[in-house]
């Protein structure tokens, strides 16, 4: 059996790119906890790690190798079963997420005609594993913890579904390769982040507080509720509750890069005027489509993930019910709205597009 | 029949906000406190029997570390009333300097106390704002007392040492002096960091939703529990020692005492301290100008080697920091007191908790232990 024929094995494919996108996940895990460390140094006057290798980069190294010559403490009193389970029912829907999300052009492990569902669907499971967390612990800060994670992201689940629709709306899909292409022919200014600039706002809080973190960090408030759902684990279990949480922070930044900037459309050199076709007309074809896309894929979610950590590091937190009412009071109406100024405006520039009347490039952005 | 019960929680004494080791015994309703008791006397040191046993001035190092952030106006409380004891004259310059360093510790210590209570609402940069600042402090500290947090510096009669040269500066200099001289800082402080606190957290918005409204203390409630100082002040009452009872010398100086409004809360009692800090300066700038025009070394005056104050006894009443500190001495004639009293207002405010914190939210429990900025060094002494 060759390698073409293996390649063509449903079962082959789909374990070699698995692979590789929790080598990616992993991968970005490292890098993103090192910048969340260097990005709050430079926030607060320090300079963070500088010690272990070049500008602390090897420091998030030692601090997992750490973790994992750690005692593993399972405390006498909990729910065993559901203690030792939690971190790994955790860790899965977090990269589930990154099957659906297009890496460039050709790079998609699994494109669900239903994406964004898919998504919605498996972002809600992640509040089970907390709840099992903060139950199996037995310990009154776990369960305050898992109680407000519980209330916390099932609301803003409605929120983020919402805020989504208008970009599904203006792409006729949901399908987040079909939405990439659409963006790529409108151009740049034709990114949904400008029709949808609304739905960019709602989708960013609400991530914040689906992502459980900072200004919305409430089930793990460390001065209020010392480490909420996780603050019996330890070691390597304790770990991966970390991992979990930045390699979310990842997928939600790569989706938004996605719906809302793009994902991995952008110019490559071969695109720069007079000198670039000559220059760098090599640099195109299918394997360097995908090499750029790649590459601007990579710097607009990272583009997404310090700005994620730059508020963490400005804002106090806000308490309970005060994130409820935004929730519900507040971002679920302006979602509500969003879609249906997408819906007008669209209507508007069907109707208008033909007539040539002015009065249409007022609705030109949400052509 | 299973029914809905309340939660008893342990608050500390190990928790990240509890400012030390308080513990608070909290009963929750969902997340509602609806019963709240502090429990203190971790950290009891027997900082008034030990002192039965000490000579006076082996007591002042002791006083440092009641209130341990605010180390200097401590030492001065407890000078002032060993010299009305004695009735020492102090010289005017050693006066000068100690009230100087007294609203520099004032500054200092409230911005540790803001920058607490920043911290423990989620905003982790401004609690390392604060610490930069009062770093800066600490080194000009340093270079006058040979102590960063603990000084031992003031002497009953006067202080241990005159400044150091060059560390008074000119009003000239900016932020690249700030941890040179107490010119710089000043400027540094008024210019940049009071700012700087206003826009990263006084007008933010999340920072006002978490601190308006909550924790409302009436003003009469406030004088019935015996609160002062920023508290007090924060409910509308002006009442400020150093204005109403002038001790030292604060009669010569020009400054104004902040209120907050008849209700006063979390925000209110920020907003005072953070303008205390303001006022604090002011008073520091009067100091440093008649320190650069009336130089000289007499700071201390001969006193016998053997301290034995007349019998009887005094009661002093000093703005600290954190409210109002007082110090009841007693004397029998001997080289020792035999009775030290120490009135903490951390103490007096910490009984707040139960009335303060009940309805709110456990979020807001750690808003108002940072509100009323307790040093559990001086709760349980």
């Amino acid at each position: 059996m060759s390698l073409a024929d293996l390649w063509a094995q449903h079962w082959f494919r789909a374990f070699v790119t698995g692979s590789l996108v929790l080598v990616f996940a992993l991968g970005n895990f490292y890098i993103t906890l090192w910048l969340e460390r260097k990005e709050s140094a430079w926030i607060q006057n320090r300079l963070g790690p500088m010690r272990a290798g070049p500008q602390g980069l090897l420091q998030v190294l030692a601090d997992l190798f750490k973790l994992l010559q750690k005692e593993d403490i399972v405390p006498r009193n909990v729910d065993r079963i559901l203690f030792l389970i939690a971190p790994f029912v955790a860790h899965i829907p977090a990269l589930l997420i990154f099957l659906v999300v297009p890496f460039g052009p050709n790079l998609v492990v699994a494109d669900y005609d239903i994406g964004i569902i898919m998504i919605a669907a498996v972002t809600s499971y992640a509040v089970i594993a907390t709840f099992i967390a903060g139950w199996g612990s037995n310990n009154k800060y776990s369960l305050l913890g898992a109680m407000r994670g519980a209330a916390q992201m099932i609301s803003y689940e409605v929120t983020l579904v919402m805020s989504v629709i208008g970009v599904a709306m203006m792409a006729g899909s949901l399908k987040l390769s079909d939405i990439v292409l659409a963006q790529a022919e409108r151009g740049v200014l034709g990114w949904y982040l400008f029709p949808q600039f609304i739905g960019f706002i709602v989708y960013l809080i609400a991530s914040l507080a689906e992502l459980n973190r900072a200004p919305f960090d409430l089930m793990e408030a460390e001065s209020e509720l010392v480490a909420g759902y996780h603050t019996e684990y330890s070691g390597f279990r304790f770990a991966i509750f970390l991992l979990v949480e930045y390699v979310h922070m990842i997928a939600w930044s790569a989706i938004a890069a996605t719906l809302f900037l793009g994902g991995w459309v952008g110019p490559t050199p071969a695109d720069i005027p007079v000198i670039g076709p000559r220059l760098f007309g090599w640099m195109t074809g299918p394997v360097w489509d995908n090499i750029w896309g790649f590459c601007w894929f990579l710097f607009k979610t990272y583009l997404l993930i310090f700005i994620v950590i730059w508020i963490r590091w400005t804002f106090p937190r806000v308490r309970i019910d005060q994130l409820m009412d935004l929730g519900w009071k507040f971002l679920l109406p302006v979602s509500l709205f969003n879609i249906f100024l997408t819906g007008v405006m669209k209507y508007g520039w069907n109707v208008l597009a033909e007539s040539g009347s002015p009065l249409r490039w007022l609705f030109w952005l949400w052509r | 029949m299973e029914q809905t019960r309340e939660l008893l929680i342990n608050m500390g004494p190990q928790h990240p906000s509890t400012h030390g080791v308080l513990r608070v015994l909290l009963k929750l309703d969902g997340e509602t406190i609806t019963w709240a008791e502090p429990d203190i006397g971790y950290l009891h040191r027997c900082f008034e029997k030990l002192s039965e046993s000490k000579t006076y001035p082996q007591v002042i190092p002791y006083t440092d570390r009641t209130d341990y952030l605010s180390a200097i106006t401590n030492e001065h409380a407890f000078c002032l009333a060993v010299e009305k004891l004695m009735g020492i004259e102090v010289p005017e310059r050693a006066e000068y300097i100690r009230v100087m360093m007294a609203e520099l510790q004032r500054i200092c210590s409230h911005l540790l106390g803001l920058g607490a209570m920043a911290l423990d609402l989620g905003a982790v940069t401004g609690f390392l704002y604060a610490w930069r600042d009062r770093e800066k402090i600490y080194s000009l500290f340093e270079r006058i007392t040979g102590g960063r947090m603990l000084y031992n510096y003031l002497r009953i009669g006067g202080v241990r040492n005159d400044l150091p040269e060059g560390i008074i500066g000119t009003p000239r200099d900016g932020r690249d002096k700030a941890d040179k001289t107490i010119w710089g800082f000043i400027n540094y402080f008024e210019s940049y960091v009071l700012p700087e606190w206003d826009d990263l957290l006084t007008n933010n918005r999340i920072f006002q939703w978490r601190t308006q409204g909550v924790a409302p203390l009436p003003s009469e409630v406030a004088i019935a529990y015996g609160a002062s100082g920023p508290v007090l002040r924060a409910s509308g009452v002006k009442w400020d020692l150093r204005k109403n009872v002038p001790y030292s010398i604060y009669d010569r100086f020009e400054f104004d005492i902040p209120v907050g409004k008849e209700n006063g809360d979390c925000f209110d009692r920020w907003v005072v301290r953070v303008e205390e800090m303001r006022q604090s300066a002011r008073i520091v700038k009067q100091a440093l100008q008649w320190l650069a025009e009336n130089p000289g070394d007499y700071i201390a005056p001969k006193l016998p080697r053997v301290l034995k104050p007349p019998k009887g006894e005094v009661y002093i009443r000093y703005e600290g920091s954190r409210g109002e500190v007082g110090v009841h001495l007693v004397s029998d004639g001997s080289a020792n007191p035999y009775k030290v009293k120490w009135r903490s207002p951390c103490f007096t405010h910490l009984q707040l908790l139960p009335v303060l914190a009940p309805g709110h939210k456990l979020a807001d429990m750690i808003a108002i232990i940072g509100s009323i900025d307790i040093v559990l060094g001086e709760v349980d002494r």
